[in-house]
């Protein structure tokens, strides 16, 4: 199976809160490939990116480093379309 | 954090009256305004933005529990409780399912790292099998205020 990881950092201000968590895992949703997201740090967290209780149990507030992994044969795009989404702040500030 | 840092005993509502989520949640935060823990008058318009929250997005994130919550510029203090429902409510549940816990929290603005923290915690309980048949079964006040005890302290 095919992988790809991409390293990113939480850039919104209000952090990874319901709202956002449930557009990441629509999307997520999207792709075959099995995703994950990774909160590093003094309690790692892993989650399913496919599971919006799971994603907002990282509680991952501004700044925070997460690292995107996607498995399947559409990982590349999965992976590149997941950081899109944290780029764009989820639309907000 | 802890739940029972947030979630006000004596605004918890064992047995919901309502039997649609709009009632629902305008009984809870009543629950919240009776016992002091939210204003009066901060309480209707609290009602609102959770109602307009939910139109946008459901809460009802699955297994039969649903966490409407909002922050707003009346709520000065972090707040939370959580009503149980005999029937289930239809919270246009991602699951279709119908919801049975309610746990309902009120942020002010701009403190996001608290209201994250809040969220997790009820999650990382909300992901776990028996805290949700225990919820969904505890008949009283006591017990619920009892299950939370239990889940803070880690058992």
């Amino acid at each position: 199976m095919p992988k790809a990881s991409k390293e990113i950092v939480v850039s919104n201000s209000l952090g990874l809160h319901a709202r956002p968590a449930m557009q990441f895992v629509d999307l997520a949703n999207q792709f075959a490939s099995k995703i994950m997201v990774y909160k590093g740090g003094d309690e790692p967290v892993e989650a399913d990116g496919k599971s919006v209780m799971q994603m907002i149990i990282l509680a991952a507030t501004q700044g925070t480093p997460l690292r995107i992994e996607a498995e399947g044969d559409d990982a590349d795009d999965a992976v590149k379309k997941l950081a899109d989404l944290f780029e764009s702040k989820f639309g907000e500030e | 954090m802890k739940l029972k840092d947030f979630i006000v005993t004596e605004a918890i509502v064992s047995e919901l009256k309502a039997s649609d989520r709009d009632g629902a949640i305008r009984e809870l935060v009543q629950s919240l305004a009776k016992v002091g823990a939210i204003t009066d008058t901060a309480a209707e318009e609290v009602v609102a933005a959770l109602v307009n929250r939910e139109q946008n997005g459901s809460t009802g994130f699955g297994k039969g529990v649903a966490v409407p919550h909002v922050k707003h510029p009346k709520v000065k203090k972090m707040v939370g409780t959580i009503g149980r429902s005999v029937v289930g409510l239809d919270f246009a549940a991602l699951d279709h399912q119908p919801v049975f816990s309610v746990v309902l929290l009120l942020s002010p603005e701009n403190q996001p790292q608290q209201h994250l923290q809040a969220m997790n915690i009820v999650f990382s309980n909300l992901q776990k099998d028996m805290f949700r048949r225990f919820l969904k079964q505890a008949a009283t006040q006591q017990a619920i205020s009892d299950l939370l005890d239990e889940a803070d302290q880690g058992k």
